[in-house]
């Protein structure tokens, strides 16, 4: 249990610094950049693809309960809200640490095993800023972009289900949806989740991967516990942020 | 890896992205239809104000004209004091209707405005004297199974003897008339 | 200024119960290999991060070019490290860099240089290397021993006063071993730097140090030239130097009575 607790400190750590360090990934931001598209760029495939397919699946079931009581125009409504809110966040948060987050550990975890942060220390270049902040200004600049691209393809799916499939009438399922999500509430919400959750998924899979004990065994370990704890994180925090802003 | 080629494929998702926000802005959210304009504002007083919330609408003819600015209470006359914003565009003559509708059976509370025949505009800051409460949903509901008993009780006294006839007067009333 | 570019003074490091290094008291003069032998655990490469003050001494001091290792600050630490350069055991190399990128790497961080002229330096490394053809590789294409030599490439980028080796010679062919024992020596007399190897290859190490320390159980076992280690008498040194299968460090790890063992199974 102390353990636990030393390791946030250290992750606390880490973040703090990080920030410290992050003058040389503006001044040279073409370090940011490379970093943008290993984990944004290379991202986009699962995310359009799940996009599309949880879009589909929420206007099938939205509409299954929702035909039983007549409303079945309120589908646009209900996926747009679902995946704007919610799922668009939370759903972009959980791929990104699973398939950028463990790319980030584990190719960390990597460097320090075969010495090359040690050999950066050693020339006198600090791998925090080498190597750390310009990750974590990647992820933290990605992550809102794939949240946003999450909702638009979703209500796309959804509306390709609804409308020509299932036949829900074209002009109310926009309509309704443009009447009741609000951009204030709904969508800068969805971004700023976005943005949160994109903080601690990268910073987790960034400490993880500098803290990786430097043989294969340790790196493999650390990369199932970046997948597990953004995850576990991301879902708290998704509790915290919605119970803030569904009651202001 | 070039810098060109990362350099292409991270601009494209970058746009992709502000592309996917505007996308969400203006085609799902409703953020073109937010006022811009510049208003101005009345007040209206309600015994009750049911759910209404700051920020909600204000409808005339089921078209948006306004919002809702602020709600507070007067603590001398114990009434709410509503302070709504409307567009500059839309003038309103002085014995304009406020009333608290409710969006479809159990949706949120805004203000319709049915506009009178008087010559003079409301002007910013004058106050709205006819108003029409919220409906509260329990008032309805008691109102509804009170009538509902005394309707059957009606009908078992029509049929013994008109003797005791003793209505209940708590009637389907028209809305927004507290029985109690 | 002293003829000693590094000195290590009455250096003590460990942990709590396990005291790695116990008054180790050695000398590095300017311009000569010095070599750091000893078996595997004896603290060898440890001695190196001390030097480089990635970690901080129990006890004691480390001197580089006089200045106090563990108290110097960010700035401090920064213009000691420019003065070094460190091949790592295996290269250490960085994997996403090509073998250009890599040599350039300590250039484009740490120098204002300009792209051309660090172009005709990197060309001008490589050269010395042998690998100036192969500067467009990624290090996976490499063969280790030709990883080796680019890694010793991007330790001498910035033309350092010292250079350290970990393990130079671990799992090379003979050629690559022969190739980086002469680039070692050459290079030291070339430039005028300082090398430190440390390394458990007798018969190349002996080759090209000017002088040897031998550590063991936490101290400095013995020192000297290579030619008077060869002919020590030391029971330590000679088993080390000659080979042996048995002597101050035993064959048998401590185990029970033999006979009384397998007895024990057969009841």
């Amino acid at each position: 249990m102390i353990e636990r607790v030393w390791r946030l400190g250290a992750g606390a750590r880490l973040f703090f610094l990080t920030i410290c360090y992050s003058g040389e990934s503006f001044r040279r931001f073409h370090l940011v950049m490379r970093e943008i598209y290993f984990t944004g760029v290379m991202s986009l495939l699962i995310i359009i693809v799940s996009a599309f397919f949880v879009g589909m699946v929420l206007a099938l079931q939205g509409y299954n309960t929702l035909q039983k009581y007549g409303s079945s125009e309120a589908i646009g409504v209900l996926v747009a809200l679902s995946l704007v809110r919610e799922l668009g966040p939370v759903v972009t948060a959980l791929l990104f640490a699973g398939r950028a987050g463990t790319a980030i550990t584990a190719e960390i975890g990597l460097m320090k095993t075969t010495e090359q942060l040690s050999a950066m220390e050693m020339m006198a270049v600090s791998p925090i800023a080498r190597v750390v902040a310009p990750r974590f200004w990647a992820g933290v600049i990605s992550m809102p972009i794939l949240a946003a691209l999450f909702s638009m393809v979703g209500i796309l799916g959804g509306y390709l289900v609804a409308v020509p499939l299932i036949g829900v009438d074209e002009g109310a399922f926009w309509s309704q949806m443009q009447a009741n999500v609000d951009f204030r509430s709904d969508i800068v919400d969805g971004v700023i989740k976005s943005f949160v959750f994109g903080v601690a998924c990268t910073m987790i899979a960034l400490f993880e991967g500098f803290d990786a004990p430097p043989t294969a065994e340790g790196v493999s370990r650390a990369t199932t516990r970046t997948v597990v704890i953004s995850s576990l994180s991301v879902l708290g925090l998704d509790f915290v942020l919605t119970s803030f802003m569904l009651a202001v | 890896m070039d810098r060109t080629t990362i350099d292409l494929w991270v601009g494209i998702f970058v746009a992709l992205g502000v592309a996917a926000l505007l996308g969400l802005a203006m085609k799902v959210g409703n953020l073109t239809s937010a006022q811009i304009g510049t208003t101005y504002s009345v007040t209206a007083d309600f015994e009750n104000v049911g759910s209404l919330k700051p920020h909600a609408p204000v409808k005339s003819a089921g078209v948006v004209v306004g919002r809702v600015d602020s709600i507070t209470f007067d603590g001398k006359s114990f009434v709410a004091v509503v302070k709504i914003n409307i567009d500059e565009r839309y003038s309103f003559p002085k014995d304009t209707f406020a009333n608290i509708y409710t969006a479809g059976l159990l949706g949120e509370q805004y203000i319709g405005l049915e506009a009178g025949g008087d010559e003079d505009t409301l002007q910013n800051g004058d106050k709205i004297v006819q108003t029409q409460d919220a409906v509260v949903l329990e008032k309805m509901i008691s109102q509804f199974l009170f009538s509902k008993a005394s309707e059957e009780d009606s009908a078992k006294e029509n049929n013994k003897a008109d003797a005791e006839a003793k209505p209940a007067d708590a009637k389907s009333t028209p809305l927004g008339d507290a029985a109690f | 200024m002293t003829n000693n570019i590094v000195e290590i003074d009455n250096l003590s490091f460990g942990y709590k119960g396990r005291m790695l290094h116990k008054g180790i008291n050695m000398v590095f003069p300017r311009g000569k290999v010095v070599a750091i032998m000893g078996g595997s655990g004896s603290g060898k490469t440890t001695l190196l991060r001390l030097i480089g003050g990635q970690i901080k001494p129990s006890k004691g001091e480390v001197r580089v070019a006089g200045e106090v290792v563990h108290k110097q600050d960010r700035d401090g630490i920064f213009k000691l490290r420019r003065k070094m350069g460190m091949l790592f055991q295996h290269g250490a190399l960085f994997t996403d860099l090509s073998v250009f990128d890599n040599v350039a790497f300590p250039m484009r961080e740490l120098t204002d240089l300009p792209e051309s002229m660090i172009r005709d330096l990197v060309l001008m490394k490589l050269n010395a290397v042998g690998l100036r053809g192969a500067n467009q590789y990624m290090p996976a294409e490499l063969s280790g021993g030709m990883a080796r030599r680019v890694a010793l490439a991007r330790a001498v980028a910035l033309d350092p006063s010292i250079i350290m080796y970990d393990e130079p010679f671990a799992g090379l062919d003979p050629i690559s071993m022969g190739v980086v024992c002469d680039l070692i020596r050459s290079l030291n007399d070339a430039l005028g730097t300082t090398s430190i190897i440390v390394s458990h290859d007798v018969k190349e190490t002996f080759l090209i140090a000017d002088y040897v320390y031998f550590v063991a159980d936490g101290e400095v076992a013995a020192e000297g030239t290579p030619h008077d280690l060869m002919q020590s008498t030391l029971p330590f040194v000679h088993q080390f130097v000659h080979g042996e299968k048995d002597g101050p460090v035993p064959f048998h790890y401590p185990a029970a009575d033999y006979q009384s063992e397998l007895l024990q199974q057969n009841r």
